[in-house]
């Protein structure tokens, strides 16, 4: 039973940086109907703009408290994340928004493949390891839970009651619900659309870098090709949650993170990812449109 | 009011103006962008923490490169394209194309007589200018044959164009006989001709057939069926795979497993198939791209069979169809067969031809299939999948044959893939290796198999030529090294290629089926990817 728990902690922690994520591929998704491939690289730059900054402030100041480290890296890593994906967005996809669906599918594809390369050859191809930030360990009936997961799951927690105020109770979030139910209906109400998207993606990159700062802190490492695999895993999550929906991004976001704890702690560690994909498949069979996702009305 | 007053302030900007204005935003932006990750690079010390090194310098050369583009851009790139549009007022013409304006014959004449003028003292090149002058003239010399071939290329556009798929199957035809008959001639010497050629046919030549052939294939399923698969490298990984293991472990020769690969790897296409038939979009690509991580952490993890990320190597090579080999110490020998010098071109040479052979047979089929009952269907399913139901046409075989057909020509190239390394991992079967071949695929212009040899031979050959460039140490310091930058170029030419051209190189198509004329119809007014 112990160990149950404990690896639902652990699940619990990974499911909450998948689920952050995830939230970026799904507005992104619900505002435009496009696959954003670049925000895994976001994340990574994220990790990895956190990790110079930290650098930057261990360099400094010598002794100063983590947690004021700690929202530094976090605020800086999410302007900077959010200037790329706002340029980004208006150099790469933008001047195709009216074009056809696959074409903004490979500026996206294009966009990640330099990111990652960009990165690499900036600032080399190694990985880049930091001494650990938070080391204390809490130990509760024989579970043993962090000091870092907790930071984690108590942020993720903060931020998703953040975001649910803004999309749910402020105008912009309206307008973003607007935009995604009808865009040329929200224009034609008065509702800048261009600006609305871009501040969509401003908010995806902002949860991106902060689950890359949680990333650097919870690892204490990081690479250029980093963002490859949680992208992707999120991106299954967002699918699994059914695309689209916030809750479902956090839901499926969760879900993955269990499913791999879970089935590294009673399986083989070398088919965790084996499993969190077949699962994705075995849903989908059953669920064509994700376990939250609204089914698709086909119009003819 | 305060934006009619800001789109007011613009009609009245000058060009130079709004360039300057821009050239302002794009360095403030840029600045932004690189001041870390340019201005600072994270380096290990002695005890192995990490330390910044700031390269300002560097910076502010990147940022002022890109204020100075965005100017020059923004100031005279616009004002000329709309110049380019606007009829002059006397004459009633619009004003000559760039073309023709920049392959003019006196220019092409005065590049003929330079670069053969540099020719000719090559060899003295060093002695006259001494060597870091040599180098730009090399490299002044490189851009006027460059120049020439071009204005070449240009002048003939027409017949080209009229003439595209015969020209191509020719030129790929006599290319290993030109590379090697060209570097004899250069070098003096027949063994040192085909010792030379390696590089060009093996680098160049076979690297880019095999891409067309992928491409080809997964146009199979994405350009005439319109499912969007992001996970077609599993399936030249089960061809590599199953060509790897059975010659290894069973020792059966090339030619009988070149079908059983298709084979398997058409299985696998159905087994895919089935889950996803009733997915649409991105959920199809989602579970194709988790299929082909699936396939390849099989092959990593499962290491009793395939030997983990260590990979199979020692996969014997492909004969001659049984009647020569191309193993030095077997008795039959190509050298020995035929009396000639041993040389490891012939292999490679051989192997051109197979892949040549492979990828036409692709073409072949796809062009045969479309115009069959089930190519028409898988175009209808494209293009409107509940019509497709209406009409009676069975969707589930539909779908199904497009991914069994497609995985087939992937198995195949996969098999090819391993006959020609002798050695397979699963890194050779990334996501990335799927990206690429999408990309190629839209690219090209979807269901266009001309565009898409064109889009193969551009990237995977733009990229490749990169390795080639040593005359830009001479720009940048000994310690450039192009090939760094390979994958980051790759990936912003997709970007700029895509918004340049968002159909792809070949942009419109002609309807297989029609009702008393064909007529072609612009891509843009058709549907395609919804799966």
């Amino acid at each position: 039973m112990q160990y149950f728990v404990q690896q639902m902690v652990n699940g619990l922690t990974l499911g909450s940086i998948y689920g952050l994520i995830a939230i970026g591929y799904t507005m992104v998704y619900g505002i435009i109907g496009m696959i954003n491939f670049a925000h895994g690289d976001i994340f990574m730059l994220g990790a990895f703009i956190a990790l110079i900054v930290f650098l930057i402030l261990s360099s400094i100041f010598v002794s100063v408290h983590v947690v004021l480290f700690l929202l530094v890296m976090m605020v800086v890593a999410m302007v900077m994340t959010s200037l790329y994906n706002w340029t980004i967005e208006k150099v790469a996809y933008r001047p195709l928004r009216g074009s056809f669906r696959l074409a903004p599918l490979i500026t996206a594809i294009g966009m990640s493949i330099a990111l990652s390369n960009f990165v690499q050859v900036t600032q080399g191809p190694r990985n880049k390891p930091i001494p650990p930030m938070v080391s204390t360990v809490y130990n509760v009936n024989g579970i043993s839970i962090s000091l870092k997961q907790i930071i984690i799951v108590v942020v993720t927690v903060a931020l998703l009651a953040l975001f649910w105020y803004l999309v749910n109770k402020t105008s912009l979030g309206r307008a973003q619900r607007a935009c995604e139910q009808d865009r040329k209906m929200a224009a034609l109400l008065g509702i800048d659309v261009d600006r609305t998207i871009s501040i969509t993606f401003v908010m995806g990159a902002a949860l991106a870098a902060v689950a890359g700062t949680l990333f650097l802190m919870y690892y204490g490492v990081v690479a250029f090709s980093d963002g490859f695999v949680p992208g992707v895993k999120a991106f299954t999550a967002a699918v699994l949650g059914g695309i689209g929906s916030l809750p479902g991004a956090m839901l499926g976001g969760l879900m993955i993170g269990f499913i791999e704890s879970m089935w590294s702690a009673y399986f083989s560690i070398d088919y965790k990812d084996v499993a969190a994909f077949s699962i994705l498949a075995i849903v989908l069979i059953f669920l064509p449109s994700g376990i939250l996702g609204r089914p698709e009305v086909e119009k003819v | 009011m305060a934006n009619i007053a800001q789109a007011m302030r613009d009609e009245t900007a000058t060009p130079i103006q709004r360039g300057l204005k821009e050239a302002l935003y794009a360095g403030a932006i840029s600045f932004g962008l690189f001041f870390l990750f340019i201005g600072l690079r994270t380096d290990q010390n002695i005890s192995n923490e990490l330390i910044l090194v700031p390269r300002w310098g560097l910076l502010a050369i990147v940022v002022g490169l890109v204020m100075i583009v965005r100017f020059v851009y923004v100031a005279y790139g616009q004002p000329f394209m709309a110049r380019q549009k606007i009829v002059n007022v006397a004459s009633g013409l619009l004003p000559d194309s760039v073309g023709t304006r920049f392959f003019r014959l006196p220019y092409f004449i005065a590049a003929l007589a330079i670069a053969a003028a540099l020719m000719i003292f090559a060899g003295s090149l060093d002695g006259i200018f001494g060597a870091g002058l040599a180098g730009y003239m090399r490299f002044f010399r490189a851009l006027a044959i460059i120049y020439a071939l071009a204005s070449v290329l240009f002048y003939f556009r027409a017949f080209i164009h009229a003439h595209f798929s015969a020209l191509g199957i020719g030129v790929l035809v006599i290319y290993p006989i030109f590379v090697v008959v060209a570097l004899t001639l250069i070098n003096g010497s027949v063994a040192s001709g085909f010792q030379g050629s390696l590089k060009w046919v093996d680098n160049f030549g076979i690297q880019i057939l095999i891409y067309v052939m992928l491409a080809w294939g997964l146009n199979i399923v994405v350009g005439l069926a319109g499912l969007l698969d992001l996970g077609y490298v599993a399936f030249y990984a089960v061809g590599a795979y199953a060509y790897a293991l059975l010659a290894t472990h069973l020792g059966w020769s090339f030619w009988i497993l070149l079908p059983v690969a298709g084979f398997m790897a058409a299985f696998w296409g159905v087994m895919l198939g089935f889950p996803v038939l009733r997915l649409r979009g991105d959920y199809l690509a989602i579970v194709t791209l988790a299929f082909g991580e699936i396939i390849r952490l099989v092959l990593i993890n499962w290491r009793e069979v395939t030997n983990g990320a260590a990979g199979i190597s020692g996969i014997p090579k492909v004969s001659f169809f049984g009647l020569m080999s191309f193993n030095v110490s077997d008795p039959n020998y190509i050298a020995k067969v035929l009396g000639i010098a041993q040389s490891g071109a012939y292999y490679k040479i051989f192997l051109y031809y197979l892949i040549l052979a492979l990828a036409l047979l692709t073409a072949f089929v796809t062009i045969r299939l479309r115009r069959m009952p089930v190519g028409r269907a898988w175009e209808a399913l494209r293009e409107d999948e509940i019509a497709c139901r209406s009409l009676g046409i069975n969707t589930t075989t539909t779908k199904l044959t497009a991914f069994a057909t497609g995985a087939m020509f992937g198995g195949f190239a996969g098999s090819f893939f391993a006959a020609r390394q002798g050695f397979v991992s699963p890194e050779s079967f990334v996501f990335l290796e799927s990206a690429i071949i999408l990309a190629i695929v839209v690219l090209g212009g979807m269901g266009s198999l001309v565009g898409i040899a064109v889009a193969a031979a551009v990237m995977i050959g733009g990229t490749e030529i990169l390795r080639e460039m040593e005359f830009l140490k001479v720009v940048f310091g000994p310690d450039f090294t192009p090939e760094l930058y390979r994958m980051l170029l790759f990936g912003v030419a997709m970007v700029i290629v895509m918004l340049w051209k968002p159909r792809g190189f070949v942009g419109s198509r002609e309807p297989t089926a029609f009702l008393h004329e064909r007529k072609a119809i612009s891509s843009s007014f058709t549907k395609e990817g919804h799966g």
